[in-house]
């Protein structure tokens, strides 16, 4: 069906109806979904002109939510059902509007209604349904703490007493050892391409050559690991069976292909309340089955608008049940539903197709939100109608983020997607155990503290000893912070270790990992907050005079900056020097440490919203930051104090090399429209040579906020009007008027770029 | 979430704050920041400015959508011989205020954004202050950006136009070229000096056939009357050379700077124009077959 595609010798396996008129290759003999895409997709070089608005059934059924968003906002929840624990097949089906619905499934029997998930910790359950109003139910109370261990009971039974103190300590934050740890992609494709049953035949084959093997304890686990991944598998025909849908074979229209794709995804947050439950890159694989049904006349791009946005519709309310302390950690009410799309393909063509454009274009049809987490894999080599749409998209919404594809395909494959903000990951080739992060600020004072705590005066790290003198010298604290970090390194891949082996234990990811290979590449994903504090710190005291101001007790509380220093985020070496050697070096030291299962390290620098909170547990800081001050987000340079414009600052981050730091490396501007031009046509052509300067410099991430500060300002005092305000921040697209008052503050004060 | 966005309307956030005047209201003293100040001694530092070898430079900035087309890097030479009324960035009227900054140490820095340039169809902007206040630096740093194959615009008042020699011009692509007013004694009263050399530099620049920007700052109750705006528009149609007139809206970004700098700002009172006015003062140099932003 496209001219671009291989030509293949017709194979040996007769082709399933569902195929008809596909390119056969590798793909009708194996799973390999990335083989079918590249040998059937079109790629589309134009620009928007051709999509469709919504239509009345698309609007019908959005606007039977939006009358239940405004409960939900001022309660917390809209619904709970606290007395069934969440499987794939535990509710009844649900429906929002059953008449109309083209694509159907919901995690509960009734939309927005929230399901329990204790299989990650019962705490956890009962705190969140005790602030909503709920009565825990006494039968599973009893289950989950007298019959069945959680992942949380685990991994207290095994944190040694450095890990207990450093968590304690705020050094080391955020960890999955109450919550489920997600940012797995299950290759959910995989369902509508093949249907159930060929999955379960080769989860199957996987089985049998394990059963070849010695019986030994990884041996043992991975075979009582594909067992789990057959019987959900079985869970998911049953499923979509409930729907009346029977998916044990491939899908054969476009309308089937949405649908399957859907109900793996549902049945992945079915079962697990991951902290990012992404899709992973499903638009150019759709677009393959829409593009087929358009040129058999069957399907109008009006038809095929409305699937997408139906399909949106779904992922926009994708709700799990949580407490206000994991709200404020990481804003709102976060899924990470995160979708990729774009790119360009090894061969040099365009990943870019109709479909891609359908995905963004759900951003008018429904309006802006956070979810899903639109990602554009943003490369100069896309074509020009893409960018300027992308580029117009952003302007008009501020809702998509960008990577650097250049980056992500030659590090994994043209066929990655990114599970939450900025982690890429090959599709159903490799997940990842999430690390959270540790304090890089805090860090810096506990080494000049000789491992005492700053806020307590505890001593946490092992005692060292601490900085003497009137003023800081820079040879002496570098030495000292390097000892330090050689012991957070250790101390840090040990709670993961420990969370990771109890999380595979107690609540494994079940059908996410039957949507992967058998043999996959495992990352520890480690990561680094306050990175920007620890530069300017590490500056101030190597080009200016910095005094510590110590207590009664000799710890040193205060700093008193004398002179100037270059700072992080202008495109001075000097500063970003600093930067690059402690992404490299801390990056170095978790290399050293033995991981759980052999994963691969890496980390990122990112912070999601949670640099409110980590400023917040943090003293004075000797760049002149104060005490509970926030971080700057991600990788972001402190706020005002990049001063060479948007680019400088971009600049900065793109040194960092993304080879250290294959995790992620995020970066969140904030510009006003007028900063990208007096018309609008000037506004896309500058907002795309902005993201081709910045990832032809090497910078890997950017958010990007077309906002008036005004209307940030107004948003605060009068949420009710602006119910879908979206904003970027560190990776994630958020509702304004849902952060709490000090996040929107955080917001507010952040570098304003008002000219790029 | 009460109602669909419609289509064509986007998020609540779209629409276009007022313009702003120029690339540098945000300024903040680590203006210079990664470019090394030279030490040189008082004397040789004269000699040096002499030869072109040193300026005096305020900042320096990445700049997109401002100071001419794609992302510029724009330098902020510090003096101008103007006292312009709404002048958004008192702090480089004087010389003495700038870091000294060698034109080797400026271009270095240019280079490394070779590739944005191209990317952006960018390159760079010496503004100010009023570059040609220093034009011997100016010289050797567009002979040096041209040398690197870059795009090069001065953003000038062209006051001081006759410092511009016809070498330094051949290696400009583009002049910003401010005309305060088209009235010589309101030129007067916003400035505090003569408007013809300005008009002359702007002749000079259409015979030679150098692009030209032409920038028109729009102070209601200064340079609003409908007979100075008639007369700078009947002016630029004159000029074969001007692609494009940019109206900027007079802001109040600059009236902090005044106070911390301890200068008297006459605009405290002075209110942006409202869109209508805009609108006019356009109007009237469309009307002129002009292309204006």
């Amino acid at each position: 069906m496209t001219t671009t595609a291989v030509p293949q010798p017709a194979t040996t396996t007769e082709a399933h109806p569902a195929w008809r008129s596909f390119v056969p290759g590798p793909w009708n003999d194996r799973i390999d979904v990335r083989d079918f895409i590249q040998r059937n997709y079109t790629p589309y070089l134009g620009d928007g002109a051709f999509l469709a608005g919504p239509t009345g059934r698309t609007t019908g059924i959005w606007a039977k939510l939006s009358a239940m968003f405004p409960q939900e906002r001022e309660k917390g929840v809209y619904d709970v059902d606290p007395h069934t624990p969440s499987t794939i097949t535990s509710h009844a089906p649900g429906y929002i509007d059953q008449a109309n619905e083209l694509v159907v499934g919901l995690q509960t029997d009734a939309p927005l209604k929230r399901a329990i998930m204790p299989n990650g910790g019962w705490r956890m359950v009962e705190g969140a349904l005790q602030t909503y109003g709920y009565e825990p139910d006494e039968q599973v109370r009893r289950i989950f703490t007298e019959y069945r261990r959680t992942h949380n009971d685990g991994v207290f039974d095994v944190y040694p007493p450095n890990v207990r103190a450093a968590r304690r300590s705020h050094i080391i934050t955020g960890l999955p050892d109450a919550y489920g740890r997600g940012r797995i992609i299950g290759d959910y494709r995989r369902v509508a391409l093949y249907g159930v049953d060929a999955l379960i035949e080769a989860k199957k084959v996987e089985r049998a050559t394990l059963g070849m093997e010695r019986s030994l304890d990884d041996v043992i686990r991975a075979r009582e690991e594909n067992a789990e991944q057959i019987r959900a598998l079985g869970e998911l025909k049953a499923m979509a069976a409930s729907y009346g849908y029977d998916i044990s074979g491939p899908a054969a229209t476009g309308r089937e292909a949405v649908q399957w794709l859907y109900f793996a995804y549902l049945g992945a947050v079915k079962e697990q309340n991951g902290a990012a439950m992404s899709l992973g890159r499903t638009s150019t694989f759709l677009d393959v089955y829409l593009q087929r049904d358009l040129d058999d006349g069957v399907l109008t791009e009006s038809d095929a608008q409305e699937l997408i946005d139906d399909l949106v519709i779904k992922l926009r309310i994708v709700r799990f049940l949580r407490t206000p302390e994991y709200d404020a950690l990481f804003s709102g009410d976060p899924t990470w539903v995160t979708e990729s799309i774009g790119g360009v393909g090894e061969d040099g063509r365009p990943l870019v197709t109709k479909s891609s454009f359908r995905f963004l274009q759900t951003l008018y049809n429904l309006g802006p939100a956070p979810e899903p987490n639109l990602t554009v894999l943003w490369s100069h080599r896309l074509p020009a109608g893409f960018k300027a749409f992308c580029a117009q998209v952003s302007i008009d919404t501020s809702a998509i983020q960008y990577e650097s594809d250049e980056l992500i395909r030659a590090a994994w494959g043209d066929d990655a997607a990114i599970a939450c903000c900025v982690s890429a990951m090959r599709v159903g080739k490799q997940m990842q155990f999430f690390g959270a992060r540790v304090n890089l600020a805090k860090s810096l004072l506990y080494a000049i503290n000789g491992g005492r705590d700053e806020v307590s005066g505890q001593q946490v790290a092992p005692a060292t000893a601490p900085v003497e003198g009137d003023v800081l010298d820079y040879d002496d604290v570098t030495a000292k912070l390097d000892v330090l970090l050689d012991w957070l390194a250790e101390t840090y891949v040990d709670a993961l270790n420990c969370v990771h082996y109890m999380h595979d234990k107690y609540a494994y990811e079940r059908l996410e990992m039957a949507l992967h290979d058998g043999e996959i590449l495992r990352t520890m994903a480690c990561g680094i907050a306050g990175l920007s504090v620890v530069v300017d710190s590490l500056s101030a005291i190597r080009y200016a005079a910095v005094r510590p101001v110590r207590d009664e007790t000799g710890l040193v509380v205060d700093y008193v900056v004398e002179g100037d220093f270059p700072t992080y985020g202008n495109d001075d070496d000097r500063a970003d020097r600093i930067a690059v050697d402690l992404v490299s070096s801390f990056m170095a030291k978790i290399r050293r440490q033995r991981t759980y299962r052999d994963a691969l390290h890496t980390q990122s620098v990112l912070t999601i919203t949670s640099n409110v909170v980590y400023g917040k547990a943090t003293g004075h800081t000797p760049d002149g930051r104060r005490a509970g001050e926030p971080f700057a987000p991600g990788a972001n340079p402190m706020n005002g104090r990049d001063v060479h414009g948007m680019l400088a600052s971009a600049l900065s981050v793109a040194k960092l090399p993304y080879s250290d730091a294959m995790d992620g490396i995020s970066l969140t501007s904030t510009v006003v429209p007028s900063g990208l031009g007096r018309d609008r046509a000037e506004q896309v052509e500058n907002l795309v040579g902005l993201l081709d300067g910045y990832t032809v410099s090497g910078g890997f991430h950017v958010n990007v906020n077309v906002l008036n500060r005004e209307t940030l300002e107004d948003a605060m005092e009068h949420p009710e009007k602006y119910p879908q305000l979206t904003i970027r921040v560190s990776g994630y697209a958020v509702n304004f008027v849902r952060l709490t008052r000090e996040q929107q503050l955080d917001v507010l004060s952040r570098t304003f770029h008002a000219g790029v | 979430m009460s109602v669909v966005t419609p289509h064509d309307a986007g998020a609540p956030v779209i629409e276009l704050a007022v313009p702003l005047v120029g690339g540098s209201h945000r300024r903040a003293s680590a203006g210079t920041a990664g470019l090394e100040v030279s030490a040189a001694d008082r004397s040789t530092r004269f000699a040096q400015m002499r030869a072109g070898e040193l300026g005096s430079l305020h900042s320096w900035e990445l700049v997109t959508a401002v100071d001419g087309p794609g992302t510029r890097m724009t330098a902020f030479l510090a003096g101008c011989p103007l006292r312009c009324l709404y002048c958004h960035n008192p702090d480089t009227l004087e010389m003495r205020h700038g870091e000294p900054v060698t034109a080797v140490e400026l271009l270095a820095r240019l280079a490394r954004y070779r590739t944005i340039f191209e990317v952006t169809g960018g390159g760079l902007t010496l503004s100010g202050g009023e570059p040609l206040m220093q034009p011997a630096f100016v010289r050797r740093v567009l002979r040096g950006a041209k040398e690197l194959g870059i795009h090069t615009a001065i953003d000038t008042s062209g006051y001081l136009g006759a410092h511009c020699s016809d070498e330094m011009l051949d290696d400009v692509d583009l002049v910003l070229l401010d005309v305060k007013s088209g009235d010589p004694e309101t030129y007067r009263r916003v400035t505090g000096h003569e408007l013809a050399p300005t008009l002359d530099f702007g002749r000079r620049l259409a015979a030679r056939g150098t692009e030209t920007w032409i920038r028109f700052v729009l102070v209601p109750g200064l340079t609003d009357d409908e007979g100075n705006v008639d007369a700078v528009a009947e002016y630029v149609a004159t000029l074969g050379s001007v692609s494009r007139v940019e109206i900027l809206p007079f802001h109040q970004m600059g009236r902090d700077k005044w106070e911390s700098l301890g200068m008297r700002y006459e605009l405290g009172q002075t209110q942006p124009p409202s869109p209508e006015l805009v609108e006019r003062v356009r109007g009237q140099f469309r009307a002129r077959g002009l292309t204006v932003h």
